[in-house]
C-alpha cells in the first residue's frame, strides 16, 4: 500500500509540477521505464541501433586491420619522411663504417708489406752474418795438400775471389763460416781462421752461381794453379743443393748503434 | 528496454556483419562513435532532469555526429585535421564527462 500512496503522491506532484517545471526523476523511475516501452522509445532504439552498429564496426575494424589503415594521409607522410630520414641515416653509417673498414684493411696489407720486407731484410742480414745456416745452388771444393804448404794468403785470395764470383755463403771444413771479419793465419800445415784450425784436406762449400764460382776458381793464377804449383790438387764438383750448416754467434756492438 | 536491446542488436550487427565502410569514411567513424556517445550522455542527463524529448534526442544525436565529423572534414581540407579531431575529441570528453557527473547527482545525490 505505501507503494500505491506514494504514486499517487508522486502523480498529484507531477500535476502540480507540470505546469511550472519539469521534474527530476531517480533510478528507480529509470528502471520503472525501462521495464514499460512506450512509442517514445522507438526512436531512441533506432538511434542507438545506428550507434550500434558503428561501434561494431569500429571494434572490428580497429581488431582486423593493420594500425596505418585508418591513419590519416599526414600522417602516414611524416611516417614515411621519418623511415626514410632514418634509412638515409643508416645508409650514411654504412658508408661510413665501410670506408673505415677498407682504411683498416689497407693499413693491416701495408703493415704485412713492410713486416714482409722487413723479414726479407733480416733474412739477408743474417745470412750475411752467418748466423743461420743457409742452402742454395753451389760448388764443393776440396783443397788436397799433401806437402802443406798452402797458406792464409792463398785461402784469403780464394776467399776473395769467390765473393768477386757472386759468391753468397762461404763455409771451410763444415765447421768456419766465413763472414767479413773471417780472418785467416798461419801457414802450410797449421792453417787458422777465426780460432779455429783449418785441417787438411781443406772443403769449401760456397753458395752462388756454380759455373762463375768455378771459374773464379780455375783462371789461370787463380787457387787452383796455386795449388797446383805448390803440388797439391783441387776437385771442385758444381752442386744444385749445398747445405752449410755452420753459424757464427754474433758479438754485441758495444760502440756502433744504428742511426 | 527496447533502446538498450536495440544498442546490443547493434554492436552485435556491427561485429558481425563488418559493414564495409567507404575508405573515405574510415578516419571520421572514431570521431562520429564519440560525438554519438556525447549526445547519449546528454540524454540521459536529460531524462534524469525530466527534460528528455526523444525528438530532440534524435535530432541532436545525428547533427552531434554530422557536425563533429564536418569539423575534422574541413580540418583535413585545411591540413590540421589531425589537430581538429583532438580538439573535438577533448571538447566532446570534457562534455562526456560534464554529463556524467551530473547523471552521477541525479543517481546518487552525490
Amino acid at each position: 500500500m505505501p507503494d500505491e500512496n506514494e504514486v499517487e503522491a508522486r502523480h498529484a506532484a507531477d500535476d502540480t509540477q507540470a505546469a511550472d517545471a519539469p521534474t527530476a526523476r531517480t533510478l528507480r523511475d529509470l528502471a520503472r521505464a525501462l521495464l514499460r516501452p512506450s512509442a517514445s522509445q522507438m526512436v531512441l532504439a533506432a538511434t542507438l541501433l545506428v550507434f550500434g552498429i558503428g561501434v561494431g564496426t569500429q571494434l572490428t575494424t580497429k581488431a582486423a586491420d593493420d594500425p596505418y589503415a585508418t591513419a590519416r594521409r599526414a600522417d602516414l607522410i611524416q611516417l614515411l619522411d621519418t623511415a626514410t630520414t632514418e634509412t638515409n641515416r643508416l645508409e650514411n653509417e654504412i658508408e661510413q663504417l665501410k670506408a673505415t673498414r677498407d682504411k683498416l684493411q689497407s693499413g693491416v696489407d701495408s703493415a704485412k708489406v713492410a713486416q714482409t720486407e722487413a723479414q726479407n731484410r733480416l733474412d739477408s742480414l743474417a745470412i750475411l752474418n752467418g748466423t743461420v745456416g743457409a742452402t742454395g745452388p753451389g760448388i764443393r771444393l776440396v783443397v788436397y795438400d799433401p806437402n802443406q804448404k798452402v797458406s792464409a794468403s792463398t785461402l784469403l785470395d780464394a776467399v776473395e775471389e769467390f765473393r768477386d764470383a757472386g759468391a753468397e755463403v762461404i763455409e771451410i771444413n763444415d765447421s768456419i763460416r766465413v763472414v767479413a771479419s773471417t780472418w785467416f793465419s798461419g801457414s802450410g800445415g797449421s792453417l787458422v781462421a777465426d780460432n779455429t784450425a783449418i785441417t787438411s784436406p781443406i772443403v769449401m762449400d760456397v753458395i752462388g752461381d756454380g759455373h762463375s764460382l768455378e771459374e773464379a776458381a780455375r783462371f789461370r793464377g787463380g787457387l787452383v794453379s796455386q795449388v797446383q804449383t805448390l803440388g797439391g790438387t783441387v776437385t771442385i764438383t758444381q752442386e744444385d743443393t749445398v747445405k752449410i750448416t755452420a753459424v757464427r754467434s754474433l758479438p754485441k756492438n758495444s760502440y756502433a748503434r744504428p742511426a | 528496454m527496447f533502446a538498450i536491446l536495440a544498442l546490443l542488436v547493434g554492436i552485435a550487427l556491427g561485429i558481425w556483419l563488418e559493414p564495409s565502410l567507404p575508405t573515405g569514411l574510415t578516419t571520421y567513424l572514431p570521431i562520429m562513435i564519440v560525438a554519438a556517445l556525447d549526445a547519449l550522455f546528454g540524454a540521459v542527463r536529460a531524462w534524469f532532469d525530466g527534460t528528455f524529448s526523444d525528438r530532440v534526442f534524435a535530432v541532436s544525436f545525428f547533427s552531434n555526429v554530422l557536425i563533429a565529423v564536418l569539423i575534422v572534414f574541413i580540418g583535413d581540407q585545411i591540413g590540421v585535421g589531425s589537430q581538429l579531431s583532438t580538439a573535438v575529441v577533448v571538447v566532446l570528453g570534457i562534455r562526456i564527462f560534464t554529463n556524467a557527473a551530473a547523471i552521477r547527482r541525479a543517481i546518487f545525490h552525490a
